[in-house]
């Protein structure tokens, strides 16, 4: 069971991952959108998108610290214990929060403005379910744990256990021992990445960071592959890039 | 130099009758399916009035198109690449679909399935967006004619601060037809706007177009074009903007627009330009000298230095030679009678306007004068402040002068023209008054009044050795092609999704889905919504459409 849960699990969701990606980039570039829905509603849209996203960037820079950082990295640079303990609940609790109002704003949204709700898909609410679920039980285990006064240092099982998947040498007994909100949130979070490549949330690899840098002007030549017809085999043009 | 070729179109506004052919046509062609129900690649707006979307005009408003900074520079108006990156999320400058209209069609079924009662039966319209009941609102052409232009004409952006003087002038109403399509700028500010790089110029013939493999669905392009022509498909998540009917120029047909415009006012052909100097004219400080720059940025084709670096950069000849003969080329340099829309937003925008003579001639008519009589024309064109200052506003940035003297040469036309027509002896100072001999004149009136087709459009094909592929040949079956007509219709993220396919089975896939779907605007992950340019009574109601045969 342990090894089921802790290293087969995570290893078919990393590789639905990586195969799903490149099968839709191939299959479907012309779904790779946000299928954004600001043009039917604008008010609150402005307000819980933004405050979704960044606050979803930080809680990725949160995990990036301290989860694929060792602890022991953490010690040399002199950031002891409890100094991280303290930054990790603060901001994570801040980064959590917003992040979960900006998603309730969006819900709430989706719910209540006629052509949001329509526009959306069955794909789309499989996604908000397991994107919502691991928020909340990652916020939810983080809050509780430190409120019970003895939280958990997940740097010592949760996170050596995620690194060692990607070391090749999985140790699941790590996670086993490890609480159990803990554990809702991984297996959350696996299931997330692995619907991951047939959901909207494809739009997050497509972040146009190449816009600081690309001259603003595109010039392209005409592309001989977009007749209104492909070319029958044996047919095709010689220079087609 | 830097020489390149771009495709161009100039229209005659004098002889638009507001027909809206021209909409319906590429309606019918690119924007029939849903997502798209509201958009019109080509709409024609009453002047004055509102536009589509509406007050669009108001960059203060959308920050739409570029502007000069203070050191000189040209930048987006709607804030730089960091600015754009971090408001992605929601755009602060998106027109919503209130700001177009909220399309719909009607319940037709309720016609023919009613019971038999007292009543006629109704029709009731129904949104395309939620599928409600809806009242209608407003429209694409909703002020069309000065409709309640006592209350809505007043909100044009282009008559802010002389308000007073038009509501005055009142009983001198003018009116003129704007149709409008992509104007596929020199500079673009949609392609500037763009993160994902997916709006690109064609370097053969500079028309402007999205990828939609590569459209990430950011909506910065809608919001950095100052014509509001690049709009968002609601139901693809992607872009989609005027394709310049790039199929069909690309065999040497005009564009769907111009081919059907029952004025026969549009000019199709290619303008030669350095690409070098597109930049520094676009930066011009003074608003009223960008119409200059612009001019200047255009190559004469005759020029031999010019043939031989175009030749040079790989313009195949007959492409040059059409240049030569290209009505747009006469029309903007050789009689500068053409303009172009709103050179202040900086883009080099490439669809050119020859200005309306009409409202100058209906007052005079109006008022009991000789409409022909180029000493009245020329008066009244000095005169009339109101038709010729909103005019500027419209074509050239605020500055009257370059209308002035295109009205002047139109007049001029027309009354060294009757002359002719008349049988008197034409009188070549009337020619002289604008300018032009009066052998200029006689070539202009026979471009811009006889306008025979190939004069009107010089379209050289494109150079790709499967031309072939982009024509719908009748002789083939457009199914087929690798993959069969199995594909089309939706993927499974939503609609179209999966691989390409060929523009015209799309069409015909959507329709036929369309044509026999049981709801008004379904769920979206399945592609039926119906469409008011289609039958669209729910389902297949008995009796209609005979039996399906069994295949
Ligand atoms: S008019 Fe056309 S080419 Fe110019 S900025 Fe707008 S969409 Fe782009
Ligand atoms: S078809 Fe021609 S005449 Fe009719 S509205 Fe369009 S541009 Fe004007």
């Amino acid at each position: 069971m342990t090894t089921m849960l802790w290293v087969v699990v995570p290893y078919m969701a990393i590789t639905v991952f990586v195969v799903g990606h490149v099968w839709r980039y191939r299959y479907d570039k012309f779904g790779w959108t946000t299928r954004s829905s600001q043009l039917y509603e604008n008010r609150l849209l402005r307000l819980g998108s933004p405050l979704f996203h960044f606050g979803i960037l930080l809680v990725a820079l949160g995990h990036v610290g301290g989860v694929l950082i060792p602890k022991s990295w953490t010690e040399a640079a002199g950031i002891s214990e409890s100094v991280y303990h303290f930054l990790a609940v603060v901001l994570g609790v801040l980064a959590g929060a917003m992040t979960l109002a900006g998603a309730a704003i969006l819900v709430y949204r989706r719910r209540t403005v006629g052509p949001v709700f329509s526009a959306t898909t069955r794909n789309d609410k499989i996604m908000y379910v397991l994107l919502v679920g691991t928020i909340v039980l990652g916020l939810g285990t983080t809050v509780l744990g430190n409120l019970t006064d003895h939280p958990h240092d997940y740097r010592e099982t949760v996170a050596p256990w995620f690194r060692s998947i990607f070391y090749l040498q999985p140790k699941p007994d790590l996670m086993a021992a490890a609480p159990l909100g803990f554990q809702l949130h991984a297996l959350s979070a696996w299931a997330l990445v692995a619907f991951w490549p047939f959901s909207r949330l494809v739009h997050v690899f497509s972040a146009p960071i190449g816009y600081l840098t690309r001259p603003y002007i595109v010039y392209r030549s005409r592309d001989p592959k977009h007749g209104t017809r492909a070319p029958r085999r044996g047919w095709e043009s010689l220079n087609q890039r | 130099m830097r020489v390149m070729a771009q495709m161009a179109m100039v229209m005659n506004l004098d002889k638009c009758i507001g027909c809206h052919t021209c909409s319906v046509t590429c309606k019918q062609t690119w924007t029939n399916r849903s997502g798209v129900e509201y958009v019109w690649f080509n709409n024609v707006e009453t002047r004055p009035g509102q536009g589509y979307p509406r007050t669009y005009e108001d960059q203060d408003r959308w920050l739409g198109g570029w502007t000069v900074n203070r050191r000189g520079r040209l930048t987006l108006k709607g804030g730089g690449r960091l600015r754009k990156l971090l408001s992605i999320f929601s755009n602060p400058k998106l027109p919503s679909i209130q700001d177009y209209y909220e399309p719909w069609t009607y319940d037709y079924d309720t016609l023919i399935s009613s019971p038999l009662q007292e009543h006629t039966p109704v029709a009731r319209p129904r949104s395309l967006i939620t599928g409600e009941h809806t009242k209608i609102r407003w429209s694409a052409n909703w002020d069309d004619n000065l409709a309640g232009a006592p209350e809505l004409a007043a909100k044009d952006p282009l008559i802010k601060g002389i308000e007073d003087k038009v509501r005055f002038e009142f009983e001198q109403t003018f009116m003129f037809y704007l149709p409008r399509i992509c104007e596929h700028c020199l500079n673009p500010s949609c392609a500037a706007s763009c993160p994902s790089g997916a709006i690109y110029k064609r370097s053969e013939d500079g028309i402007v177009l999205v990828d939609q493999d590569r459209c990430r669905g950011w909506r910065m392009c809608v919001s950095g074009c100052p014509y509001k022509k690049v709009y968002f498909n609601h139901r693809t998540g992607k872009a989609e903007k005027c394709t310049f009917c790039f199929p069909r120029v690309e065999v040497g047909l005009p564009t769907v627009c111009a081919e059907t415009c029952v004025g026969r006012l549009r000019y199709i052909g290619l303008v030669l330009y350095d690409a070098d100097r597109v930049l520094a004219a676009a930066s011009t400080q003074d608003e009223h000298d960008l119409l200059e720059a612009q001019r200047q940025v255009f190559l004469d084709p005759d020029d031999p230095e010019v043939v031989q670096a175009a030749t040079a950069a790989g313009i195949p000849q007959d492409w040059i030679e059409a240049a030569q003969r290209s009505p747009i080329h006469a029309l903007i340099n050789t009689y500068r009678v053409a303009l172009p829309l709103h050179p202040e937003y900086r883009t080099m925008p490439m669809v050119w306007y020859i200005p309306p003579l009409s409202p100058v001639v209906d007052v005079l008519r109006d008022t009991g004068h000789d409409a022909e009589d180029h000493g009245n024309l020329f008066a009244a064109i000095e005169a009339l402040r109101i038709p010729v200052e909103y005019l500027a506003r419209l074509f050239t940035a605020g500055d009257p002068a370059p209308v002035n003297e295109v009205l002047r040469k139109l007049a001029a036309m027309r009354s060294y023209m009757r002359d002719i027509n008349l049988g008197r002896e034409p009188r070549e100072e009337i020619a002289a008054r604008a300018g032009m001999t009066g052998e200029q004149v006689y070539e202009m009136y026979r471009l811009l009044a006889i306008a025979k087709y190939e004069d009107r459009y010089v379209i050289p094909p494109a150079h790709a050795e499967q031309a072939h592929g982009l024509e719908e040949l009748a002789t083939e079956c457009s199914l087929d092609y690798e993959g069969g007509p199995g594909m089309g219709g939706s993927g499974p993220f939503g609609e179209s999704s999966g691989g390409v396919s060929p523009i015209a089975v799309e069409n015909f896939r959507m329709l036929q889905n369309r044509q026999s779907t049981d709801t008004m605007a379904a769920p979206a992950d399945k592609a039926q919504r119906v469409n008011l340019l289609n039958w669209d009574g729910k389902g297949r109601p008995e009796g209609l459409f005979p039996p399906r045969r069994q295949s």
